[in-house]
């Protein structure tokens, strides 16, 4: 479903990913795990379309809902989007005066026309809404709230999943989801990501913790280092780290340089 | 445009207008004759006085006008439909003048006035000469100039403690044919002590019109009065605009002025609140909207002569093309006006890199016991939130537009009046591009 070949890229001319592969098939769950700084956040972004970074070198092939591998770079955010890519923001935006759900009414429309789908009007889109929001046992007053506007931390990362079951997407992207959450909340938000994995859907987990991945067991463990995959392994891998820490790779990187 | 004329040419041909005017009240015949005088000492402004820095009235003076007078250059009934506000009673004024054909004609409680300023001048001479030109100062040209010209416009009166259920739209549209025109609406609302009154003021014309219109209301807000009061915009987009609105508040009244323009080649609204009494609250606020090479400026003056009143300003503009903006908030806080509560938010969002705005608080406080904020900001699209709003599916150009609108929107979500917020939030569907989209976004 997405393949990265050799990625390169940056921002203001500082080289933050120097050189990532990594391939996703259909119904897996890959989990890339990496101390701050390692390039997790900066991969999950460009794959979402963020244009402030630069690919230098590289390719990303995802295939297109007529089957066919596109050069994911060709394509613009809300491309992506209309083609099943979702990125769950490690900090999601606050958008005052935009309503929570009818901005996510008019994204579901979109990706829907796209998808030759017809329009669901906003009977059916509230029915729709409110079987997702159980997903994640959220609020239905934040469905009237503007997007994300005084929300807290952990609501906004709830809302994200929400946003994600209402969109269906066909490669999700989790960007620190679990950061800043409390268990009860990361139990909540797990069990709403376990209860969407299908064989359709891939999920991209980004972490910085290995709490995670208790609860949303992933079919491949990648280590991110220093802009580079230095380790990748069976869910072990995730058990293992979380024994010994980023710290034996910080020294592996260190002998290699 | 029209040859270039000289200064004053404004004034030049004042005798044929004054003698034919009908007979005015002594006190309005006064005013005009001091509006005169003061007009030709002032003259046109030069953006070498601080209060014109940034807005070159130039091009105004250089235009040569005819008075439009009754003229209706082809003006019917339809042509007003796209001005109007539904839910509220037009009173229509083309070029000032008060017109009883296009105006809708409606019973109002007892010792409500609400029509043609010039028949009220017949109908209560004392009560107009009791308030107008009271509050609008002539040291302002434009005040002046107006004044010189007071001959029509609209009289509001809604006495002691009347409800004044029926929203007034007081419509005033200008027209051109050939020849630019040059019109001076004169308004004086007054709500009297413990009387409520809605009233939208609209400003409107024809695109590819030349005219000047250079208006001045005076607002009277009496004590434990409620006044609502919106100001649209709406002129061609070859006009110009100098328009004065002067409010006089006593003690307890609660007053809000909502200003929204986005019409006019160069738009100057100077908006000034006397708060003349303990426990006023006072709520200015205002939206423009700037494209191509459109200026429009905004010069707020809100005076607190006394203690425990509050005075609230947001003003939001949106500018694309090269279009400018300029806000000038004051807010003098006088010796005695201990406790006041003044409030001042400016903020501009840029659409291009070649619009600019102009932001200017000045706070002049004189009483050691108050609270007094201003803020200001100028920005463009959040890059940050046009990005999530993208990795949703939304389009660029629609997320740019929800963006927009939401920067809007903020000050329409202050309206007491619902027909006339979603008149504007429907005008901003249409103007912003992908409009369908914000509005089934929003």
């Amino acid at each position: 479903m997405l393949e990265i070949k050799n990625l390169h890229a940056g921002i203001d001319g500082a080289e933050i990913l120097k050189g990532v592969d990594l391939k996703v098939g259909a119904g897996e769950v890959h989990a890339v795990m990496g101390p701050n700084g390692s390039g997790k956040s900066t991969l999950a972004q460009i794959l979402a379309g963020r244009d402030e970074y630069e690919i230098t070198e590289g390719q990303v092939l995802f295939s297109n809902l007529q089957g066919a591998d596109e050069d994911l770079f060709e394509l613009e955010p809300e491309e992506r989007a209309r083609e099943g890519i979702f990125l769950a923001f490690q900090y999601p935006v606050e958008i005052p005066g935009v309503s929570n759900t009818y901005f996510l009414k008019a994204a579901l429309n979109a990706i829907r026309e796209h998808r030759g789908e017809p329009e669901v009007d906003a009977i059916e889109f509230l029915k729709l809404a409110r079987e997702k929001m159980k997903l994640v046992e959220m609020d239905e007053k934040l469905l009237q709230r503007p997007v994300n506007h005084g929300f807290s931390g952990g609501e906004k990362k709830r809302n994200e999943i929400f946003h994600m079951a209402v969109l269906d997407p066909r490669l999700a992207i989790l960007d620190e989801t679990d950061s800043g959450l409390d268990i009860d909340a990361l139990r909540i938000v797990a069990s709403g990501v376990n209860t969407m994995r299908s064989e359709n859907r891939a999920f991209l987990v980004i972490t910085h913790y290995q709490r995670l991945l208790r609860y949303i067991e992933p079919d491949f463990v990648h280590v991110l280092m220093d802009g580079r995959i230095v380790q990748s392994g069976g869910p072990e891998l995730a058990r293992q780290l979380e024994e010994s820490g980023y710290a034996t790779y910080d020294e592996s990187a260190t002998e290699a340089a | 445009m029209p040859a270039v004329a000289e200064e004053h040419s404004l004034l030049t041909d004042y005798g044929d207008f004054e003698s034919s005017l009908p007979q005015q009240p002594e006190a309005v015949a006064d005013l005009r004759r001091r509006g005169v005088a003061r007009f030709e000492e002032l003259g046109f402004p030069s953006t070498r006085q601080e209060e014109w820095r940034f807005t070159n009235v130039a091009p105004v003076a250089k235009t040569s006008y005819v008075r439009a007078g009754g003229r209706l250059h082809g003006l019917t009934a339809a042509k007003l439909e796209p001005f109007q506000i539904p839910g509220t009673v037009d009173l229509v004024f083309v070029n000032g003048r008060y017109s009883e054909e296009l105006s809708r004609q409606e019973e109002f409680p007892s010792g409500v006035f609400a029509g043609s300023l010039a028949a009220a001048m017949a109908w209560n001479p004392d009560l107009v000469s009791a308030h107008l030109g009271r509050y609008a100062g002539l040291d302002h040209p434009f005040v002046a100039l107006n004044s010189a010209h007071v001959e029509d416009g609209a009289f509001v009166y809604v006495p002691r403690g009347v409800k004044l259920e029926q929203t007034l739209h007081l419509l005033f549209v200008a027209t051109a044919g050939d020849q630019a025109t040059v019109s001076y609406p004169r308004n004086l609302i007054v709500v009297d002590e413990s009387a409520e009154a809605t009233v939208v003021e609209s400003y409107c014309g024809y695109q590819g019109d030349v005219y000047f219109t250079c208006p001045v209301t005076e607002i009277v807000g009496g004590a434990n009065s409620v006044v609502d009061h919106y100001r649209l915009g709406e002129e061609s987009l070859d006009a110009f605009h100098l328009g004065t609105l002067k409010i006089h508040l006593e003690r307890d009244a609660n007053f809000f002025t909502h200003s929204v323009n986005h019409g006019g080649a160069i738009v100057r609204n100077d908006i000034q609140a006397y708060l003349g009494g303990e426990g006023i609250h006072c709520t200015l606020n205002g939206l423009y909207l700037g494209r191509k090479k459109q200026l429009v400026d905004h010069h707020m003056w809100v005076d607190h002569a006394k203690p425990h009143c509050h005075s609230y300003e947001l003003f939001k503009g949106i500018l694309e093309d090269q279009s400018r903006a300029v806000f000038n908030g004051r807010i003098k806080v006088h010796e005695d006006a201990q406790k006041t509560d003044a409030k001042q938010s400016s903020q501009h969002l840029l659409l291009s890199d070649k619009a600019l705005a102009q932001s200017n608080p000045q706070l002049e406080i004189f009483a050691d016991d108050v609270r007094c904020t201003h803020g200001s900001t100028t920005g463009q699209i959040d890059e940050e939130a046009l990005f999530y709003l993208r990795s949703r599916g939304i389009g660029e150009e629609a997320a740019k537009s929800l963006l927009t609108y939401a920067f809007a929107v903020e000050v329409l979500q202050e309206f007491r009046l619902e027909t006339v917020r979603k008149d504007l939030e429907e005008f901003l569907f249409t103007r912003l591009p992908k409009g369908d989209v914000v509005r089934q976004a929003v």
